[in-house]
């Protein structure tokens, strides 16, 4: 209804600018974050800017299969949001356009590198470091300790109640696998999802599910970005944010345009404004704790404090190439996930 | 002689067709408009010389798409037969010649002229690699495309096919035509995909690779690790198959046969699942039984026990659609338990048959045709059924969420997608062949014109009262599952803060009235208006195509009909997570463009529920005598004014039965619409899904309770528009509520 009325009113204005074959500026966004800050930065844009946006909210991998398939007639014009492995491998994959964003110079370090790391094609928007939470009631009324480093998860008492995402489904899952193998190195790594398997009790298809369902009392503890695991705690439901002891990977939320966009300019547009303070700082309105990439943008008191968390560094060019991580999945498939539990 | 008959040869269709060939060749934006079907900016944009916007004349005017030209030969040549008479040879012979070569080439260089220039090398080689690009038709395209299509049909009635009946022979070639299009063509879009590598070349190998993969074809539940997702779905679906339909007879017993007392609210309860978005039944579960739930709770403090996640995995996935699909199942059961002739059961007894005996030696035996085709129904909707796995699943992979996770997830492999799609094909479409094979040559006729006012025995006694046990308590689990949704609405934080709220309600529908009107503010508004449009169009069209087929199947005979009617019926068998994925292959890229589009929407609706339609329409329309028919011909009326102004009115309860069913499907369907929903275009279920993700559970429950009351409500109001059939029989005898109710 409502939009048969712009449509209507649009075809009035249109005819009152005597027929000027100028259109209204308009922008389609993929966005891959959640919903409330995904509307949130659509309207905001709006507001900014006078453009329409068109937002369609759907998972980081959700989107990378859109803009492929769509490859030889796209359809959006920006992707933000979402993990960073997606986008560079979008990058790899020629599906994304080179862009310099004149905003750099008000950029995180990380954000850049990012952007590097891919030719270009792609920046930082947020980052978040990857760690696990867990449901207060349900380990106490189980009497299990409080874990705190990703050793602890591999001891028998967790059998059972442990949940990750499935790496191959998954890309929090996947960093996951990446963290680990580059933290302890890749044999011992995977001695670690082995022992990690035996614990599991699903491996989940997206990737915040496991510590929604911490949430919910149905697992104890979820292994997820920790940013997910603090939402879900100012939510209201019981759960304790742990940064593990060993140090931790971490994903860089990022943006790209999409090579052969059909409103590039305002795509321009919008990956300018994405990269501003201004911009940045509405993620406070809707609950989302990631780091901001801009220095200006300010950062929730909730949010999990990186100065105190022990990053590694994460090797996001090799990790994220698509050889990489076939070998890595295809290893994971065969030597850990046909193990009996 | 010719000027004898000049009166006759005015031919109105024909000038109509013409007309609308030139007016989609000259005057229609000949390709897809980027804003939109329904938007008209284009007029005020720049028509008709801007090159988006142009019709065909004024491109090729401008030296453009050259390869349009051609179509001016097959667009002038009927005007010559214009004053011809049907007879001559002359005047068919063009038509064909003109409708066949028109599609012809509109087809060829719609595959041929891509976006990229031409889609196949050997083309690029012979013609040099010329910068060349269209996208996909717009108006002037389908408009000619039709208008071809149709002065073919002419020619071949002019020829004498059907006795020369243009509105038949059009209704074949359209219905052909739309089915080939948007059933075969997707889906041997998608089989292709199947053998396609990662460079894009055919092989063989990729196909067995993947298909003989152990994530499909795996023993290793007998070991103590995962089973394939093929044994799992296939195990899943034999389960639900025999389940559904034990309790479906069970309640379908205790309604014909046993001295109940509350049948109506039986009977009501068959109208819940149809009703019932997909998610909520899963959730309710989980609310119910989870590790969390109120019910394991309960127990684990009752009996000091461990409570466990035995829900996730088979045994929860089992139980919601066994919920789901049991009214389903009860519904095919009624009517052929009811039709069982009471003579035959009392000639049994009069032959001294105990009850038992009567029970198993004769009624059973005839109600073999409703119990197959329950249990198919139960083995189908399982196969294709995408929500309760999603919810429940746990590590229990079923083919319908593989499929999803193929496409969608980071593994992306389209090639693996189309491979799971066809084996979960070749397993419905073998259930579909083994139980015609199963039913055989047998004849189950019991409905007979010879009076029979017999009354059907009740149950022996040792059946009666584990039937009722079984009913009843299933129907109070149902029931209590539906109270459970209500009350999940209604609550703050389920498990966390239980205290009442309509929290959730005022999130999604709030409304703000200002000055201007009243401002929709709900978060959910938007797919909710985009559901109700979509589901809106989608319906009359369903009923349309539906009855038009029928009429065909049962009212005419041509060559080709069993394959024509297999095709009709094929999109039934074809589970919805197949047919999504097949269309973002075929529809992505031209010469038909409308992936990200509410049209694309409307055709999956259109072809999903299609065969519902049909079955209705053979269902009534064989009912009615051919006798009316063959007087309205008689008194010189054509087959078109027959169709719509004898059989049509009749046929109201059929027509009913697939607009309630294709609106309510439109609004409930999840698994094909998650694959097709774009920005403009959020489906309610698919914007429920994502709630689901987020763990809103509580807003996701709020939604699918108003969507259920919403299609209540449409329900009762298609009942009032369409009105019921007026036959002019006394009412006193009996109360024809078989031809009046809706199924």
């Amino acid at each position: 209804m409502k939009k048969l009325t712009t449509t209507a009113l649009g075809t009035v204005i249109a005819l009152a600018a005597s027929m000027s074959a100028a259109q209204a500026e308009k922008l389609t966004l993929y966005c891959s974050a959640q919903e409330e800050w995904c509307q949130l930065m659509a309207r905001g844009f709006e507001d900014a800017t006078g453009i329409d946006v068109n937002m369609t909210r759907k998972s980081s991998g959700e989107t990378f299969a859109q803009i492929r398939a769509e490859s030889s007639n796209p359809k959006g014009d920006v992707w933000w949001g979402g993990t960073g492995d997606p986008h560079l491998q979008a990058a790899e994959e020629g599906l994304t356009m080179e862009y310099v964003s004149p905003m750099r110079g008000e950029l995180h370090d990380w954000a850049i590198s990012q952007a590097e790391s891919a030719g270009n094609r792609t920046i930082g928007i947020y980052s978040g470091a990857l760690g696990y939470g867990y449901n207060t009631d349900l380990l106490a009324a189980n009497n299990l300790p409080e874990p705190a480093c990703w050793k602890d998860l591999l001891k028998p008492e967790y059998k059972g109640h442990v949940q990750m995402a499935n790496p191959n489904s998954s890309g929090t899952a996947y960093t996951t696998l990446a963290s680990m193998v580059q933290i302890f190195g890749e044999d011992e790594g995977f001695d670690f999802m082995k022992g990690l398997h035996a614990n599991i009790n699903q491996y989940t298809k997206s990737g915040s599910a496991p510590i929604k369902a911490a949430g919910r009392g149905e697992s104890t503890i979820g292994i997820v970005f920790m940013h997910d695991a603090v939402a879900q705690a100012v939510a209201g439901f019981p759960i304790k944010v742990v940064a593990p002891c060993e140090g931790t990977g971490y994903e860089i939320g990022s943006m790209s345009i999409i090579d052969g966009a059909r409103n590039e300019d305002e795509a321009k547009a919008f990956y300018d404004w994405a990269l501003s303070a201004d911009a940045q700082n509405l993620a406070l309105q809707v609950n989302a704790f990631q780091v901001p990439s801009n220095k200006g943008a300010q950062t929730s008191d909730s949010a999990p404090d990186m100065s105190t968390i022990k990053l590694i560094n994460y090797d996001f060019k090799k990790y994220g190439s698509s050889d990489e991580r076939k070998r890595l999945l295809q290893k994971w498939d065969e030597d850990v996930s046909t193990l009996p539990q | 002689m010719r000027a004898s008959t000049t009166d006759k040869t005015t031919h109105p269709a024909l000038i109509f067709w013409i007309v609308a060939g030139w007016v989609g060749y000259c005057l229609l934006p000949w390709y897809m408009v980027e804003d939109g079907l329904w938007s008209f900016e284009w007029l005020f944009g720049g028509y008709p010389f801007d090159a988006d916007y142009a019709p065909a004349a004024f491109l090729i005017g401008q030296g453009e798409k050259i390869w349009l030209a051609p179509l001016l030969i097959p667009l002038t040549l009927p005007i010559l037969v214009l004053g011809r008479v049907k007879s001559d040879p002359l005047y068919s012979g063009i038509l064909i010649l003109s409708g066949a070569l028109g599609f012809g080439w509109l087809i060829a260089q719609g595959f041929s002229i891509g976006i990229r220039g031409f889609n196949y090398d050997w083309l690029a080689s012979l013609f040099g690699d010329i910068r060349l690009r269209q996208f996909g038709m717009g108006y002037g395209a389908m408009i000619c495309a039709s208008a071809f299509l149709f002065l073919l049909t002419q020619g071949i009635a002019a020829r004498g096919a059907i006795n020369g009946d243009v509105f038949v022979v059009s209704a074949i070639g359209g219905v052909i035509t739309i089915v080939t299009a948007f059933v075969f063509f997707p889906i041997a879009k998608m089989l292709f995909a199947a053998f396609v590598t990662e460079d894009g070349a055919y092989s063989i190998s990729v196909f067995f690779a993947k298909f003989f993969d152990d994530r499909l074809w795996g023993l290793g539940c007998l070991w103590g690790a995962r089973c394939g997702a093929a044994w799992n779905s296939l195990f899943l679906a034999i389960m639900v198959g025999f389940i559904t339909t034990a309790l479906g007879l069970a309640f379908a017993l205790v309604v014909t046969r046993s001295g109940f007392r509350y049948k109506r609210a039986l009977r009501a309860l068959t109208v819940l699942p149809i009703i019932t978005p997909p998610f909520v039944i899963g959730l309710a579960l989980i609310l119910l039984f989870g590790l969390s739930g109120t019910v394991t709770q309960y127990f684990a403090e009752l009996f000091g026990m461990q409570p466990t996640r035995w829900l996730y995995g088979m045994p929860g996935v089992l139980i919601a659609q066994t919920l789901a699909f049991t009214p389903i199942a009860f519904l095919v059961l009624i009517g052929v338990v009811e039709g069982v002739s009471p003579s035959m059961e009392e000639a049994a007894q009069t032959l001294r048959a105990n009850r038992w005996q009567t029970f198993k030696t004769v009624s059973l035996p005839l109600m073999r045709p409703g119990l197959a085709n329950a249990f198919l129904l139960g083995f189908i909707e399982s196969m294709a059924d995408f929500g309760n796995p999603l919810v429940l699943g746990g590590n229990f992979d079923v083919l319908s969420t593989e499929i999803f996770f193929a496409i969608v997830g980071a593994q992306y492999d389209q090639g693996r997608a189309a491979v799971l799609a066809i084996v979960l094909l070749f397993f419905t479409l073998s259930a579909f062949y083994a139980q015609r094979m199963w039913l055989g040559k047998k004849s189950y006729t019991t409905v007979t014109g010879k009076g029979d006012s017999g009354v059907h025995p009740l149950m022996p006694n040792g059946l009666a009262i584990p039937v009722m046990i079984v009913a009843l308590g299933w129907a109070l689990f149902t029931a209590a599952v539906y109270a459970m949704i209500i009350y999940g609405s209604v609550v703050e934080l389920w498990g966390v803060n239980n205290s009442l709220t309509f929290k959730h309600y005022v999130t999604a529908f709030s409304v703000r009235f200002e000055e201007e009107g009243i401002r929709w503010t709900g978060a959910a508004w938007d797919s909710f208006w985009t559901t109700i449009t979509i589901a809106a169009i989608a319906a009359p069209l369903t009923a349309a195509v539906g009855l038009v087929t029928a009429y065909l199947l049962t009212r005419q005979s041509f060559a080709g009909k069993n394959a024509f009617e297999f095709g009709t019926m094929l999109s039934f068998a074809i589970p919805g997570t197949v047919i999504g994925v097949s269309y973002i292959l075929a529809f992505n890229v031209p010469p038909i463009e409308i992936t990200g589009t509410g049209v694309i929407l409307v055709i999956s609706f259109i072809f999903r529920n299609m065969p519902v339609g049909v079955r209705a329409g053979i269902a009534s329309m064989s009912q009615l005598d051919r006798s009316l028919d063959e007087s309205s011909l008689t008194l010189g009326a054509n087959s078109w004014q027959t169709f719509r102004r004898i059989i049509l009115p009749l046929l109201r309860p059929a027509i009913l039965a697939a607009l309630v069913y294709s609106f309510v499907r439109a609004m409930t369907a999840i698994s094909a619409v998650i694959f097709l929903v774009s920005a403009e275009y959020d489906m309610a279920t698919s914007y429920i899904i994502g709630r689901v993700e987020n763990n809103d559970y509580g807003l996701a429950i709020a939604y699918s309770t108003t969507l259920i009351f919403v299609m209540l409500a449409a329900v009762g109001l298609l009942q009032l528009l369409v009105g019921r059939v007026q036959i002019g029989r006394r009412m006193s005898q009996s109360r024809t509520t078989s031809q009046e109710e809706p199924t």
